[in-house]
């Protein structure tokens, strides 16, 4: 039996979601990259992974919803970036979860919708 | 700040609006970040050992399916204990899966309506005129 020995022990990791019609997970990257200070940030086609301290990561994260706040959406992941159990270059084929966000990447425009009527309300 | 259990509890949408308005998701992400995040002996993937399912009889009967005790009561019925209230969505379309999984499911909403906690139960919305009219 071999010890199990977690990479990056009390860190917290998030998805941050972009499907904006202005905002690019490029931008969205750019700018948590300005105000990252030693927190991870993995940029991928939907968006970011930010992990870290999750006080460092809810100040990236905060900062980040203010480029478009209806069209970010955040999550939380249990696993870190890159891990070999979930990472889709290790395992092959599409992530495990993939076809979850997928599905509801279809539904946050209706979502975004309901949020700006909300604030302009 | 409350904490909400979201079901399903891997959505992303359900997850943001609770965040989005002050309060803590309690997901699977949750579970799994404590799972993976522990030391000791290796047992790929998830580090489940066999202290798991003995945790998980509290939840679950020991003749159900095996992940229905070893996985999900013991990584979801903790945070169904904690919850302060819960969203449903009953009939979602991403979750799927086997029979542990459906029993899991089945056994989780169960559990939370035992518990009689605050919130909202309701069926996915399949076309825009229902989802307008509700």
């Amino acid at each position: 039996m071999t010890e199990y020995n977690p990479a990056y022990p009390g860190t917290v990791t998030r998805y941050v979601v972009v499907e904006s019609y202005t905002v690019t997970p490029a931008d969205v990257a750019i700018r948590a990259y300005e105000i990252a200070k030693g927190v991870m940030i993995k940029e991928n086609c939907f968006g970011l992974i930010v992990m870290g301290k999750e006080e460092d990561v809810d100040r990236v994260i905060t900062e980040v919803r203010k480029m478009d706040p209806a069209h970010i959406f955040v999550k939380d992941r249990g696993f870190p970036p890159g891990d070999a159990r979930r990472c889709r270059a290790t395992l092959g084929g599409a992530r495990p979860g993939f076809h979850g966000i997928e599905f509801e990447m279809g539904i946050l425009p209706y979502i975004s919708n309901g949020l700006e009527k909300t604030e302009n309300t | 700040m409350a904490k909400v259990f979201i079901y399903p509890a891997t959505s992303l949408i359900l997850s943001d609006m609770v965040t989005r308005f002050g309060h803590k998701p309690l997901g699977s992400a949750i579970a799994i970040r404590e799972r993976v995040q522990t030391p000791g002996l290796e047992s790929p993937p998830l580090q489940i050992t066999p202290e798991e399912p003995k945790k998980g009889l509290a939840w679950a009967a020991v003749e159900g399916p095996g992940r229905l005790s070893a996985g999900a009561c013991r990584s979801t019925a903790p945070m169904v204990e904690e919850c302060d209230a819960a969203i449903i969505i009953n009939n979602a379309d991403l979750a799927f899966g086997c029979m542990g999984c459906a029993r899991t499911n089945e056994l989780v909403k169960f559990l939370l309506r035992q518990k009689r906690c605050p919130g909202s139960n309701s069926n996915t919305r399949k076309t825009r005129r229902k989802a307008s009219s509700s």
